[in-house]
């Protein structure tokens, strides 16, 4: 029952979703379409709680960020990588199919987000499956706040590792002021002429130049990526009130 | 509701019971919303508001000739993750108290930290050896990213209750929310109660 403002008043209580579709997005990472009881509207950047119950009682929470934009009703998408000595991403990976029921609650967040009134230059900066937060935001922008000028850096380790690849393409050929640019860490396409290398100042630093102004940044990705890419963008000249983070643990499952 | 399949991993098994919906983390996540607060001891200061009184402050050099303790203790994350055996060194809360001379008559307090985080604690719950300033993770310095070179530590709740970078407290009649609680998460935060979210 969360209003458009992100707070939730009153008791956040658990609800049974339905497993409505599953989306194989990379070779790790798929998106399940759930469907609750009743749609909260959210906005961009914001993540449900996720509840596991076994036989014997015990129970397991994690955290999925929402991938969907809140124009998509109904519906929301959670899009979740399997890390392989996890115990919630195997689950959804290896066990859940179309049909099942999940526990869930939220939608929970409130400074990582962003909406289409906050306004730009955007920067958003993606590592890995960091993206999927940052998915919403696009997705959001291209429905409602296409006027925004927005640049997407995403950090994958290859070009099989990109998640919504067929979809970010597509936006940023739309030609609406969303530019993108990918960077590979451990292969890069053949004839590729982009970035190949980790995040760094100067990566960063040219990006605020093609931007020409940042009005807002938001980082997704794993801890260490974060770190360097927070640090960079402030050392690129950027002023820390402007950036936001969200970190995924070492062992974010 | 029983989840289809589901028996739990439970990786690697915990020493102990942890509180209810919290995993056992043997590494050391971050969590901050922003980036990570660039503070030189040099430049670190702790104040204590005394209203009417004024203000009593701490430097990096007069913290560390405080008297100092070592804390063994369990992590509890709001973000699911629980820490075990960590060990810190600083300053019980209780002396910082006491060298200002004061035994506030106000119930809650908010603390600051630099870079403008701030989070609200009832003052019983950093009275009575609860709380402590702590300049040292696992015998080291604390890494920036962890709030070093100085934060706060409030074990008993959320550790989003134990502010980095700490700066400030100030004495409140009455409680009100910091960040994180202006933002959906609970006003107080106790991980045994599963109070993450307003109205747990």
């Amino acid at each position: 029952m969360a209003n458009t403002e992100g707070r939730q008043p009153g008791k956040l209580v658990w609800h049974v979703a339905t497993v409505e579709s599953i989306t194989v997005e990379t070779y790790r990472v798929k998106t399940y379409r759930l469907r609750p009881p009743t749609w909260a509207s959210f906005r961009p950047g914001m993540h449900y709680d996720i509840r596991l119950t076994a036989p014997d009682g015990y129970q397991t929470q994690r955290s999925y960020s929402i991938a969907t934009a809140p124009e998509t009703r109904s519906v929301l998408d959670l899009t979740i990588e399997k890390i392989v000595d996890g115990e919630v991403s195997p689950y959804f990976h290896d066990v859940v199919v179309i049909g099942d029921r999940v526990e869930m609650r939220g939608p929970i967040g409130g400074p990582f987000t962003w909406t289409g009134s906050m306004g730009g230059p955007l920067l958003l900066v993606a590592g890995g499956s960091g993206i999927v937060p940052l998915m919403s935001m696009l997705r959001h922008r291209d429905s409602t706040a296409r006027h925004v000028q927005t640049f997407l850096l995403y950090s994958s380790r290859s070009l099989d590792d990109v998640i919504y690849r067929e979809e970010l393409d597509a936006l940023a050929e739309a030609g609406n002021g969303l530019q993108m640019a990918h960077t590979f860490t451990r292969s890069a396409p053949e004839g590729w002429d982009g970035y190949a290398r980790r995040v760094d100042v100067e990566m960063l630093s040219d990006v605020f130049n093609r931007l020409g102004a940042i009005g807002r940044a938001y980082i997704c990705g794993p801890d260490g990526f974060v770190e360097t890419a927070a640090n960079a963008l402030v050392d690129a000249g950027v002023s820390p009130e402007r950036v936001r983070t969200e970190r995924f643990g070492p062992t974010g499952t | 509701m029983l989840s289809r399949g589901f028996f739990g991993v439970r990786r690697p098994k915990p020493p102990r019971d942890i509180p209810p919906g919290q995993y056992y983390e043997t590494g050391f996540p971050v969590l901050t919303y922003g980036p990570t607060e660039r503070v030189s001891t040099a430049d670190w200061k702790f104040t204590i508001d005394l209203g009417e009184d004024g203000s009593k402050s701490w430097n990096w050099d007069e913290l560390l000739a405080m008297p100092q303790t070592d804390i063994h203790t369990d992590i509890h994350c709001v973000t699911k993750w629980s820490m075990l055996d960590s060990d810190w060194k600083g300053v019980d809360l209780d002396v910082f108290f006491e060298q200002a001379g004061v035994d506030p008559s106000e119930d809650y307090l908010m603390v600051r930290s630099f870079g403008g985080y701030t989070t609200n604690l009832p003052v019983s719950d950093v009275r009575d050896g609860k709380a402590f300033i702590v300049h040292e993770f696992d015998g080291e310095p604390i890494a920036p990213e962890h709030g070093g070179p100085v934060r706060m530590i409030v074990p008993h709740l959320y550790f989003w209750k134990s502010a980095k970078w700490v700066e400030s407290i100030r004495f409140m009649d009455q409680d009100a929310p910091g960040f994180w609680e202006s933002n959906g998460y609970h006003m107080y935060g106790d991980p045994w109660r599963e109070q993450r979210y307003w109205g747990d």
